[in-house]
């Protein structure tokens, strides 16, 4: 059977990583498919998994009272979806929704959090990887949160 | 400069008491004369129809943020140093309409308005101001736009200039090497001369119709004594300026320190009122009002006047861009002694202090530049200094 | 003697650029909740323009404001400004109607390098009404097409209402030599586009970095990220063109009230090589 380590090994999130590193990751990577509407997680589930997004697009939403869903957040083709596998209380902050058609490969975030803990050059690998990405969207945010288009800031 | 071997061949002497020939000449060319004169305390550019209107036996004490008139013990006409406005005011107005517009039943129709050609004399031209007034032509006149209200008004203009045979209190125009000798600029220059038994002017041309005026007056050719006199008040007076501003990289070293900590320390003094900017005879920002009649059938544009230091003067939607006191400062401060060499090519201050003057808590310009410079992190004669310690 | 203005500049040509000439308006149009378009008819010879430069428009007894032309450079004979009403000035020109008339003077200022970036890929970043200004851009490249390489439109706004030039966006988007992507800073669940800051798109599209030439428009801080998303990528920083905004009482460098650093952003801008005005991005309240 075709393993997914070429296709991972390709992706910018991981590329340059250990081969006995990506090998590990590769054991708990499995292909994913989302129908447009389909919901991913919910805020408040068990966080036990992480995604690469092959080619679709995700939106994180929050739900307000009275508001409805506001989507905060798309994601698509080369995007990472989620990191509250990563720290503690492993529950998921946000919504997300398939927008369209959405093809994933998904990653055992409980699987590599046991394997971060016995393996910390790996741990570190993947926690800097995932600080840059934490990173640029913080960036996005605050961004946002200046509210900058508005006439009467 | 002229050598006093060339101002030999040119220059003349005029007596005191041939002085009023001058307006005569003047006045029989069409000029209309604007000159020195004392009114309400102080000494300011008005029209002056003879020598008795010129501020005779006047001076004027000036420090940081005062200006009272004294006394002189002689009769000098130009014993003071600097009006409290320069002439600015005469060619760049404090408020001109620019057009009118009027409804009608289909386009509204636009009148611009007829500026009048002045003929205008200028009695009592210093070097400072003088430069001020070539700084300004550059603004309004050496761009890819010119202001043709101000050309028209510059145009006509005959300048007399006089020497500065004292420095006065906030003077640093030395150091801005802009007098206190005029050196071009000029239809005639003049040094007044006051001495227990005489009182008279050391006359040069510096144009054709400096020249034929000049002719027309009393005079006789000046000697040797009388030239060198002359120029060795004006150098005296060069040496006794108390304040000066050293202009070296001075673009530079306001450049790199737009966040040093002396503006913000200015910032607790400065009112932000605007004064320098209004007495600054090279200022030129304006503003644009738009004034109508009660019907609302008829509208007049205005242009007058307006100070980097309010926060109108920056606004855009959203807020000002220049809030806090430090910025204004600093805008105002950094575009003079060093935007302006971008802008126009030359420092936008001539050294007349009137900044200083009129600053109601006596901020100085010089004071601040040099305490920017002793805080400059790059000075390298401060480094030095360490160095050597 | 009195010699009246008008004979004594017979001979001076540039002059006149204070006194502004009436335009009728031929159509307006609500672009979205506090946006709106007017086109003009100029008199008698056409109006040109180069993309990015901007016209004072004048209201009638309330006041006159810089706006950038967002119509076509190569239509003579129409005039286009995309207002939003956020002053008196232009509160007052939300209500002008057909057959009303606005004040002209101009055109005024730098433009975008468009005809001088002939064989380069180009990306367009605009945020907000950012996207007004760009507008002649995109059109003069559009129909010039085969004289570019790759050509990418980005667009970020607040919120999907916000968004400019809806329908054109969509013929845009449905080009296929034209790479149109937007983003909204939040939506409802039914938006179906991006999410997110505009800058976040820059690492989404298609082009070569080393052959781009870049023009961004929009809020200061929109464009300051924008810039470094794009160094990021790799497009050379003298190939990135940015427009400023200040307050302007006059459009030709008399008035002071434009001046940003050591230049005026009505004769040395509104377009400036990023170089040019980068030292300003960073220092406060320049």
């Amino acid at each position: 059977m075709e393993t997914l380590e070429p296709l991972l090994s390709e992706h910018p999130f991981l590329k340059g990583l250990d081969p006995k590193h990506l090998q590990l990751i590769t054991g708990c990577a499995s292909n994913v498919r989302f129908d447009a509407g389909q919901i991913i997680f919910r805020e408040g589930e068990e966080a036990d998994q992480f995604y690469i997004i092959r080619n679709g697009k995700v939106t994180l939403q929050i739900y307000t009272p009275g508001r409805g869903s506001i989507i905060i957040d798309a994601l698509t083709e080369g995007d990472i979806l989620g990191w509250s596998w990563l720290i503690p209380p492993y529950q998921w902050r946000f919504d997300a929704v398939a927008g369209e058609l959405t093809r994933a490969i998904a990653l055992d975030g409980k699987c590599l959090r046991n394997k971060c803990e016995s393996d910390h050059d790996l741990g570190y690998e993947l926690l800097k990887r995932f600080a840059s990405i934490v990173d640029s969207r913080l960036e996005s945010t605050r961004l946002r949160l200046l509210d900058m288009y508005d006439s009467n800031p | 400069m002229k050598t006093s071997e060339q101002s030999l061949s040119n220059a003349v002497t005029i007596e005191r008491k041939n002085f009023d020939a001058l307006f005569a000449s003047l006045i029989k060319r069409e000029y209309q004369i604007v000159g020195p004169t004392q009114r309400d305390g102080a000494i300011i550019y008005d029209i002056v129809k003879s020598s008795n209107d010129l501020p005779e036996g006047w001076a004027e004490e000036q420090n940081a943020g005062t200006m009272r008139l004294k006394r002189r013990n002689d009769k000098a006409l130009f014993g003071f140093n600097s009006t409290v406005q320069s002439w600015k005011k005469f060619i760049h107005p404090p408020s001109q309409r620019l057009w009118q517009t009027k409804q009608s039943s289909g386009k509204p129709a636009i009148i611009p308005e007829k500026s009048k050609k002045q003929k205008l004399a200028f009695l009592g031209v210093r070097a400072c101001d003088l430069a001020a007034m070539g700084i300004l032509d550059k603004v309004f006149t050496d761009s890819p736009f010119t202001d043709t209200g101000y050309r028209i008004r510059r145009s006509d203009i005959l300048v007399i200039g006089v020497n500065c045979t004292q420095a006065g209190g906030t003077c640093f125009c030395a150091s801005m090497n802009t007098g206190p000798a005029i050196s071009s600029g000029y239809d005639i220059v003049m040094t007044e001369i006051v001495e227990k038994s005489r009182h008279y002017f050391v006359v040069e041309k510096g144009s054709k119709v400096g020249e034929e005026i000049i002719k027309e007056l009393p005079s006789a050719e000046a000697n040797v004594y009388e030239i060198e006199g002359a120029e060795e008040l004006v150098n005296k007076t060069s040496s006794a300026m108390g304040r000066k501003i050293d202009t070296t990289n001075i673009k530079e070293l306001l450049s790199r320190n737009s966040e040093n900590q002396r503006w913000q320390q200015n910032a607790q003094r400065c009112l932000t009122c605007g004064n320098c900017t209004m007495v600054c005879p090279t200022c030129f920002c304006t503003t644009i009002e738009d004034v109508t009649d009660l019907t609302g059938r008829e509208a007049n544009r205005m242009r007058k006047w307006d100070s980097c230091f309010t926060m109108d003067f920056s606004y855009i939607h959203g807020g000002s861009i220049r809030p806090s006191v430090y910025s204004r400062y600093r805008q105002w401060l950094t575009h003079k002694f060093a935007a302006w060499h971008d802008q126009f090519g030359t420092s936008g201050c001539v050294g007349c202090g009137r900044c200083i003057t009129w600053c109601p808590v006596g901020i100085d310009v010089t004071e601040e530049i040099t305490a920017i410079r002793m805080s400059d992190k790059n000075n390298p004669s401060i480094t030095l200094s360490k160095e050597n310690k | 003697m009195t010699v009246t203005l008008e004979k004594l500049t017979k001979d001076i040509v540039p002059s006149q650029e204070m006194i502004p000439e009436y335009f009728r308006i031929i159509r307006t149009q609500k672009n979205t909740h506090d946006t709106f378009t007017i086109e003009l008819e100029p008199p008698k010879n056409g109006f040109s323009f180069a993309p990015g430069q901007f016209n004072m428009l004048y209201m009638f007894g309330v006041g006159e404001v810089p706006i950038s032309i967002s119509g076509d450079p190569s239509d003579r004979n129409t005039l286009t400004h995309t207002i939003r009403a956020v002053g008196s000035v232009t509160r007052a020109m939300q209500k002008l109607k057909k057959g009303d008339f606005v004040g002209v003077r101009g055109p005024f200022g730098t433009h975008w390098p468009a005809e001088e970036s002939k064989g380069n890929d180009i990306v367009i970043v605009a945020g907000g009404i950012g996207l007004a200004p760009l507008r002649p851009s995109i059109y003069h490249i559009l129909s010039n097409r085969e004289k570019y390489g790759k050509v990418v439109l980005l667009y970020g706004t607040r919120m999907p209402k916000d968004i400019l030039y809806r329908k054109e966006l969509e013929q845009w988007r449905a080009r296929f030599d034209l790479e149109v992507l937007a983003t909204v800073d939040r939506a409802a669940s039914d938006w179906k586009g991006n999410v997110g800051v505009v800058t976040t798109l820059i690492p989404r599209s298609h082009f070569d970095p080393p052959n781009t030439v870049a023009m961004v428009c929009g809020p200061e801080i929109m464009m300051r990220f924008s810039v470094q998303d794009l160094l990021k990528r790799g497009v050379p920083v003298e190939n990135i063109y940015v427009s400023m905004e200040r307050n302007m009482k006059c459009g030709i460098g008399f008035c002071g009230h434009c001046q940003c650093g050591p230049t005026f952003i009505c004769k040395d801008g509104p377009v400036y090589p990023y170089n040019a005005v980068k030292d300003i991005f960073i220092k406060r309240e320049i």
